[in-house]
C-alpha cells in the first residue's frame, strides 16, 4: 500500500522535471463542474484529462467552472491554446476527451464534430 | 446523482464559492446500526438566514446568474429517499451540511469513486485545505491536505503527476479500511 514515504519520493522526481518546464504560455483546458455537469459525468473527464497530461507528460493549465447554462450538453470542456479561439465541446465521454487532447491540444487540430461553440480570439 | 461521492464533490463546490479556506468532509458507514452518515463542514461566508430557510427549494439559490440551485435538493431527495435526514446549519462563519443514509435502503446509490471527488475538490483551488475522514465501523482513514503540503514542500499539489498519485493512495487505504472494497 501506498504511504506518505512514497509521496516524498514521487515528490523528488517532480521537482526534477519542473525546472524544465517554466512556459507561461500553456493551452488551457476547461471542465463544467457544476451540480449538471456532475450528474452528466463531468468528474470522469476531468479524470481522463489527468490521466493524459500524466501518460503523455503534458503542461496545461486545467480549470473548472460551474454551470453556464447549457445543462443538456453536458458534460462540456473548453479548450484554448495561445493565441487561437476558444473552442467549446460537449456531450463528452472519455474517449473524446482522448481524442481532443491528442488531436486539438497536441496537434492543434480541432476535432469539428464535437465543437458547440467557438469564441473567437 | 448516480454515486453519494458526487453530491460530496456538488455540495463541497458550494463551499470554494463561499470562499471557504478549509473544507472537512466525513463519510461514517456504521454496518452495525445500518446507516451511512455524510457531513461536509466549511469556515465559508455562509448563507444568509432568508435564503437558507429555503435552500433545498431548487428555486432558492445565494448564487445571483440564475434563480434555480439543484444541488442542496438533490443530496436532500437523495437522502429522504432512503428513510434518512437532511440538515444544513449555516452563520458567517461557515455552513455544515449532514445527511443520513439507511445503509441498507434499496434506493442508496453507492458511495462511488471517492477518491476522484477529492480530487476533483483539489484541483479547483490549491489553496484550499481539505480534510476528509472516513470511518467504516471502527476502522478510519484521514486524508488531511495540510500533511499532503508538508511532504510536498514548494511541489503545486494539483501537479498531474502528484495528483494520480494522490488518488490512488486514498483509493488504496479507503478499500483496506472497507475490507478490500472500494466502493
Amino acid at each position: 500500500m501506498k504511504s506518505l514515504e512514497d509521496l516524498r519520493e514521487m515528490r523528488k522526481e517532480v521537482e526534477k522535471e519542473m525546472q524544465t518546464r517554466k512556459n507561461t504560455n500553456k493551452p488551457k483546458v476547461i471542465i463544467g463542474m457544476g451540480t449538471c455537469g456532475i450528474a452528466a459525468g463531468a468528474r470522469e473527464i476531468l479524470q481522463a484529462v489527468m490521466e493524459e497530461m500524466d501518460k503523455r507528460d503534458l503542461d496545461i493549465e486545467v480549470t473548472q467552472t460551474g454551470c453556464i447554462g447549457m445543462c443538456e450538453k453536458e458534460p462540456l470542456m473548453d479548450v484554448k491554446l495561445p493565441g487561437k479561439d476558444r473552442i467549446t465541446y460537449g456531450n463528452l465521454d472519455k474517449e473524446d476527451v482522448k481524442r481532443i487532447i491528442v488531436n486539438h491540444v497536441i496537434n492543434g487540430n480541432v476535432v469539428d464534430e464535437l465543437v458547440i461553440a467557438r469564441l473567437e480570439e | 446523482m448516480k454515486e453519494l461521492a458526487l453530491h460530496v464533490l456538488d455540495i463541497a463546490e458550494n463551499s470554494i464559492s463561499a470562499e471557504a479556506d478549509n473544507i472537512t468532509i466525513e463519510i461514517n458507514e456504521n454496518t452495525i446500526e445500518n446507516y451511512i452518515k455524510i457531513i461536509i463542514e466549511d469556515d465559508g461566508k455562509g448563507i444568509e438566514k432568508e435564503i437558507l430557510k429555503n435552500i433545498t427549494d431548487p428555486f432558492v439559490t445565494s448564487r445571483n446568474t440564475r434563480p434555480v440551485g439543484l444541488g442542496l435538493s438533490l443530496f436532500k431527495a437523495a437522502a429522504k429517499r432512503c428513510e434518512g435526514s437532511f440538515n444544513i446549519e449555516s452563520d458567517k462563519t461557515g455552513t455544515k451540511v449532514k445527511a443520513v443514509f439507511k445503509r441498507d435502503h434499496i434506493d442508496r446509490a453507492p458511495i462511488g469513486n471517492v477518491a476522484q471527488s477529492l480530487i476533483s475538490i483539489l484541483l479547483w483551488n490549491e489553496n484550499i485545505d481539505l480534510k476528509y475522514i472516513h470511518t467504516y465501523d471502527n476502522d478510519q482513514f484521514i486524508f488531511d491536505t495540510k500533511e499532503i503540503k508538508k511532504e510536498l514542500e514548494d511541489i503545486n499539489i494539483t501537479d498531474s503527476k502528484i495528483i494520480n498519485w494522490l488518488k490512488d493512495y486514498i483509493k488504496e487505504n479507503i478499500s483496506e479500511i472497507r475490507g478490500g472494497e472500494f466502493n
